[in-house]
């Protein structure tokens, strides 16, 4: 049985502006233990799909469909059950460090109530969990950093906190949103290895947000390009990076710069990311798509597996994506 | 911590003789005297009241005896219109009024607005949220000196249920209306204040953070969002202070309760020259105190600041 098992999740809010449709009929599996990226621009709905999950979203918002975690239904729970979920089972990292911490309080004790909470363990006992857990993620002199504040740490050091305070409860599920899109190079590689590190040693399922191929093709063994909060392909990483199947997909793929060859002007995917006020009724990608022709304007094109354990959603041959 | 501390006192020490001076300068300045009378006094009468009080002195050496009185004996010199009653006295009698209801019109006014605000703002959009922004913007357009004949009206003349004035030792009393009409608007301001900032930090990430680590909701407002909620309420606190202690003139006069607003009043229109000097001082003394207070508060709430 599935980890988690999203099915025909949709995710929107009220506006003044209109209902903004962030998500709509997303579908994904994830065995336990196993790591899914999920790519797409910015807006096309990654990070409300994370929330909708953890039932973070803001409160205009309204989540439909399904998810199940370990066979039980997650979405829309009522918040006390919720909670028993947060960070025990699903535990998430989010996209900016520096204010995902809380300023007012010691590090310590952001990280010991965590297991308070969820294991009922004294204060004394969790700060000892705590100080071995920033151990394992390589802060060093840990026991002593407990006592200080998020401030007293740089952006890397904060998103390893980030990290360690996740896997206190051993959570069979890891959401990390764009764990290094505020950090340096250098930085991003090592919060990459981590979490590559975290997979393996905790066993933990992780599910990795991101609008930065680089990061993805090292650390994840499937990924899920998200547009416009549809499914356009998924596959496993090797295979979706080195064949394409979707336009979408070539389209991020070639906006890659290179080092390689020599490159006057960076490129880009004609046009913007649909306004989810107003998507089109058939593919959300057709303005934008150099393969779009009739059918894509008139319907969503439905998801289709080729290949081993490939699936897209596109209307044009699967020969015509080069 | 404590170096800041000492820092501050010491600090205090030149900006009080500045206040004392300047004070002085405009006393000395102001046209009229505290020995005028409609009949007018002889001019013998007159020569003497002056070389009793060293009115007669040349402006330096009356400034000069006032400051070393004030420093090396703590004698702020004699009233010059209640016959035989000094200021330390006028003070010692009227200022434990004053830092009664004063005390109580803080704890109010922080209290209820905080309480009031932060409710708001945990069910913002709700009718609990309109009801009391409903409340704080009735009672912050209400001064003072509408509010107090207005509950003398109600709880005097029509209930019955508590005195219109007096003091009475600070029964309690005759302590509820002076403090409901010090405390409204003060209450008014901080809950609109602790509101709009509970609203932003319950947006923040950090927020969140802790939501998706499955705190409760009452402790995610407690533990994690009361405290960078208040700091713009902290400081806040400076400004209020001042104004109570403008608003405390009003209730003394208003309900009769002899703190020493009304002496701070009566000395000005009397040319009263020693009172109030010592109330100035008091007032300048205090007011730099409670903002020393204020910032040593606001380093214990946030940990990025430290002196």
């Amino acid at each position: 049985m599935a980890l988690l098992d999203v099915t025909d999740l949709t995710v929107s809010f009220d506006t003044p502006d209109g209902v903004v449709k962030a998500v709509n009929g997303m579908n994904l599996t994830l065995n336990a233990g196993d790591s899914l990226a999920i790519v797409g621009e910015s807006g096309s709905g990654k990070t409300q799909l994370a929330f909708a999950i953890l039932g973070l979203l803001a409160k205009n918002g309204t989540a439909a469909g399904s998810v199940r975690f370990d066979g039980q239904e997650i979405l829309n729970l009522p918040e006390a059950k919720l909670n028993a979920i947060r960070a025990n089972e699903i535990a998430m990292i989010f996209q900016d460090p520096m204010t995902s911490l809380n300023p007012f309080m010691r590090v310590g004790d952001q990280m010991a109530e965590v297991l308070m909470l969820h294991k009922g363990t004294s204060k004394r006992q969790a700060l000892d969990e705590s100080a071995k857990m920033l151990d394992a993620v390589r802060i060093p002199d840990a026991r002593a950093r407990l006592r200080m504040y998020p401030h007293e740490f740089s952006g890397g050091m904060r998103q390893r906190i980030m990290a360690a305070m996740a896997l206190l409860c051993r959570p069979k599920l890891l959401i990390a949103d764009e764990p290094t899109t505020a950090l340096d190079v250098t930085v991003q590689n090592q919060i990459m290895n981590l979490m590559a590190e975290i997979q393996r040693d905790f066993g933990t399922a992780l599910i990795l947000i991101t609008h930065d191929l680089a990061i993805v093709a090292g650390s994840c063994l499937e990924t899920l390009v998200m547009y416009g909060g549809r499914v356009m392909e998924i596959g496993a990483t090797d295979d979706v990076f080195e064949a394409p199947s979707h336009p979408y997909t070539l389209g991020l793929l070639k906006a890659v710069p290179r080092l390689d060859v020599p490159q006057d002007k960076l490129q880009t995917i004609p046009g913007d990311p649909p306004d989810l006020t107003a998507l089109p009724p058939g593919c959300p990608f057709s303005p934008r798509c150099p393969a779009s022709h009739e059918p894509c304007l008139q319907a969503m094109p439905s998801l289709e597996g080729f290949g081993t354990g490939r699936i897209r959603a596109c209307h044009a041959a699967l020969e015509a994506v080069v | 911590m404590i170096v800041f501390i000492i820092k501050r006192l010491v600090v205090a020490i030149p900006v009080l003789l500045i206040l004392i001076v300047c004070t002085f300068v405009l006393m000395y300045a102001a046209p009229g005297s505290p020995f005028a009378t409609e009949r007018g006094i002889p001019p013998a009468v007159l020569a003497n009241l002056q070389a009793q009080y060293g009115l007669d002195q040349p402006f330096h050496m009356q400034i000069w005896r006032y400051i070393t009185g004030v420093v090396t004996e703590f004698d702020f010199g004699p009233s010059f219109i209640y016959r035989d009653q000094d200021v330390n006295s006028l003070i010692a009698q009227g200022f434990p009024v004053t830092l009664t209801y004063g005390f109580w019109s803080f704890l109010v006014a922080v209290v209820v607005g905080g309480a009031l605000g932060i409710l708001a703002a945990v069910r913002h959009n709700t009718w609990l949220d309109y009801l009391a922004v409903g409340i704080s913007i009735g009672a912050q357009v209400l001064p003072n000196f509408v509010l107090a004949p207005i509950l003398v009206l109600t709880f005097t003349l029509w209930l019955g249920w508590l005195p219109g004035g007096g003091w009475q030792g600070g029964q309690w009393q005759f302590v509820i209306l002076p403090v409901i009409a010090l405390s409204t608007s003060f209450m008014a301001s901080i809950a609109r204040i602790s509101r709009a900032s509970m609203l932003e930090v319950l947006t923040s990430n950090y927020i969140r953070t802790a939501r998706a680590k499955g705190l409760p909701m009452r402790r995610v407002i407690f533990r994690h969002a009361l405290k960078p909620a208040l700091l713009p309420v902290i400081s806040y606190l400076g400004p209020a202070f001042v104004g109570m202690i403008t608003g405390s003139v009003v209730i003394d006069i208003y309900f009769s309760t002899g703190g020493i607003g009304q002496f701070f009043v009566a000395s000005a229109l009397n040319r009263d020259y020693g009172v109030m000097m010592g109330i100035t001082i008091l007032l300048g003394a205090l007011t730099i105190f409670f903002n020393l207070l204020v910032d040593v508060l606001y380093a214990w709430i946030d940990p990025k600041i430290r002196y």
